[in-house]
């Protein structure tokens, strides 16, 4: 796919999206772009379950994608290096735990979420469900993302590990320290998607 | 939105492992060392046999001599070739069969030139390059006249798009064999160059590179060769592939080059190729001009290893192991003809 081609149709749909806009601000139905009337009718559950859906999904794809990056290189390399293929096994653990973060995070959001009864709630109630809504996402968004790249770079970083490691067997522990500090970058999402999962809470005694 | 390392691996992750650890296989300076010390070709046969190559020799009836020795190594290179070309798919596997055209062009050639002369198909078959071949080899000799042999070359080979760009019937009739050849070669580079350009990313950087040191360097090596034969100037400028470091201007220069002197005028103007003439020459202690271009070949093609997920390496390997059968071929010589003097002449790989 060229880049002419992403060019040419995003511009043509950006160009739909300025003529609809226009449209609306020329006839004087500029109201009808209701940001707060979106956030306030959608329902916080749809938010909640979005972050919880991004936080497994996006992260067993980044695993998925370092352990067959990985894979194949030690596949190839440990034909003709065959000692390579049982050390090379941690960097497939690496990516392994990239996933067991997202299932660990989208367990602990999950259980937060709660019924409400919107019709009876109070303001403080609504308003807690709300926030409780949208840092899920957030926090699934957080978690999600972090772990996709931590994936992808592990998964490239254990590719080299394998091959340089069937060339030189004194390279592996050099380039599995690499590999560590790729790895601490899903904690970090982790750690900060816990943070934003923290204070919430959801359910007719939210606060 | 090429980021290559994420794509690369899904197809051919496995192939470039396994490259890698052919290329892990190539011999090294220690290995020459013992190669060099050996007396007779049995000495060799056992120094091999540990190395990568192992016990390939151990079926070959003695006395052992060099042409059975460089069959045998080539078969083994072929062998591993055909491994991996049978594994790959797009656009790998349009990448090697690129390699393989180069063989295909000599291969032709002297499927041509043997049909000429009226020579059994038997002995031509066995003269012919393994990696090169294909599969209408044999109507190649069948064809009785030009045109026929024209139209089977154009029909069943996959070189038919570099006879059609360049060469017509009436040139096969009447155009000396190495100019068809060289015609030839110099359309494959450039389509190879275009082919690897269109790849992009580090597959482009580093074959672009490698095929315009070929290109110039065939350049240089006609130019040379055409001093005191019958090909005209212009003739000759229409054999310079035009995908090198020299197009446009250099080429011009060399065109009009009349001895080897101006040739190495026209190579001052370049940084890479000006160190490549200095050193040669034709005095027992110098190294000649081919022996600087395959040293210079060998330092680019070590540097095609040194990046991870590009097809550079599969190219590297094959010219890497071509290399090492001409050392091995050339100390083999100098081993079975007791001429030692010039046995460290080999240019050592890694």
């Amino acid at each position: 796919m060229s880049l002419y081609w992403y060019g040419g149709h995003s511009g043509f749909i950006f160009l739909v999206l300025v003529l609809v806009g226009v449209y609306y601000a020329l006839s004087g139905q500029g109201y009808r772009f209701d940001f707060g009337w979106f956030l306030t009718e959608t329902s916080p559950y749809m938010w909640a379950n979005l972050g919880v859906g991004l936080t497994i999904s996006l992260s067993v794809v980044g695993a998925a994608w370092g352990i067959f990056t990985t894979g194949s290189s030690i596949i190839g390399g440990g034909v003709k290096a065959p000692r390579i293929r049982t050390k090379n096994l941690i960097s497939i653990i690496f990516c392994e735990a990239v996933a067991i973060y997202g299932i660990i995070m989208a367990i602990v959001m999950l259980q937060i979420i709660e019924p409400f009864e919107a019709d009876s709630a109070t303001t403080q109630v609504r308003r807690a469900n709300y926030m409780a809504g949208y840092s899920l996402f957030g926090a699934g968004l957080t978690v999600g993302m972090c772990n996709l790249f931590c994936g992808f770079c592990v998964g490239i970083v254990g590719s080299g590990a394998a091959l340089a490691d069937a060339q030189n067997p004194n390279l592996f522990v050099k380039v599995l320290i690499v590999e560590i500090f790729a790895s601490v970058i899903g904690l970090f999402g982790v750690i900060v998607g816990i943070i934003q999962t923290s204070k919430i809470t959801m359910g007719n005694k939210a606060k | 939105m090429s980021m290559q390392e994420l794509y690369f691996n899904i197809d051919n992750g496995y192939l470039e492992g396994l490259v890698r650890g052919f290329k892990g296989g190539i011999l090294k300076r220690a290995d020459y060392a013992n190669l060099v010390q050996c007396e007779t070709l049995e000495d060799l046969k056992l120094h091999l046999a540990s190395t990568d190559y192992g016990n390939f020799l151990a079926n070959e009836p003695s006395p052992l001599t060099v042409n059975v020795i460089d069959d045998k190594l080539k078969e083994k290179m072929v062998i591993e070739f055909q491994h991996m070309r049978n594994h790959a798919v797009e656009p790998l596997c349009t990448f090697m069969d690129f390699i393989t055209y180069s063989y295909m062009i000599d291969n032709i050639v002297l499927l041509i030139t043997g049909t000429l002369h009226q020579r059994p198909i038997s002995e031509l078959i066995t003269k012919c390059h393994p990696l090169g071949s294909f599969e209408q080899m044999e109507a190649i000799h069948v064809a009785a006249t030009p045109a026929e042999l024209y139209n089977a070359i154009l029909i069943d080979t996959p070189l038919a798009p570099f006879f059609v760009d360049c060469i017509s019937e009436q040139d096969l009739d009447e155009l000396n064999i190495e100019i068809i050849r060289n015609t030839l070669y110099k359309a494959y580079l450039e389509a190879f160059y275009d082919f690897c350009s269109q790849l992009g990313g580090t597959t482009s950087e580093f074959m672009c590179k490698a095929l315009e040191f070929e290109a110039d360097r065939r350049a240089f090596i006609i130019t040379i060769n055409s001093f005191g034969t019958e090909l005209t100037k212009d003739d000759r400028s229409k054999l310079y592939p035009r995908c090198g470091k020299l197009h446009p201007d250099g080429l011009a220069a060399l065109a009009r080059a009349d001895d080897y002197d101006q040739v190495r005028a026209v190579a001052e103007y370049y940084a890479e190729y000006k160190p490549l003439f200095e050193g040669a020459g034709n005095n027992p202690g110098d190294k000649t001009l081919e022996d600087k271009f395959f040293e210079h070949e060998v330092e680019l093609n070590v540097n095609a290893f040194m990046q991870q997920f590009h097809f550079g390496v599969f190219y590297a390997y094959i010219k890497l192991k071509e290399q090492e059968c001409r050392n091995i071929v050339w100390i083999a010589e100098c081993v079975a003809q007791r001429h030692r003097t010039k046995i460290d002449n080999y240019i050592p790989i890694l």
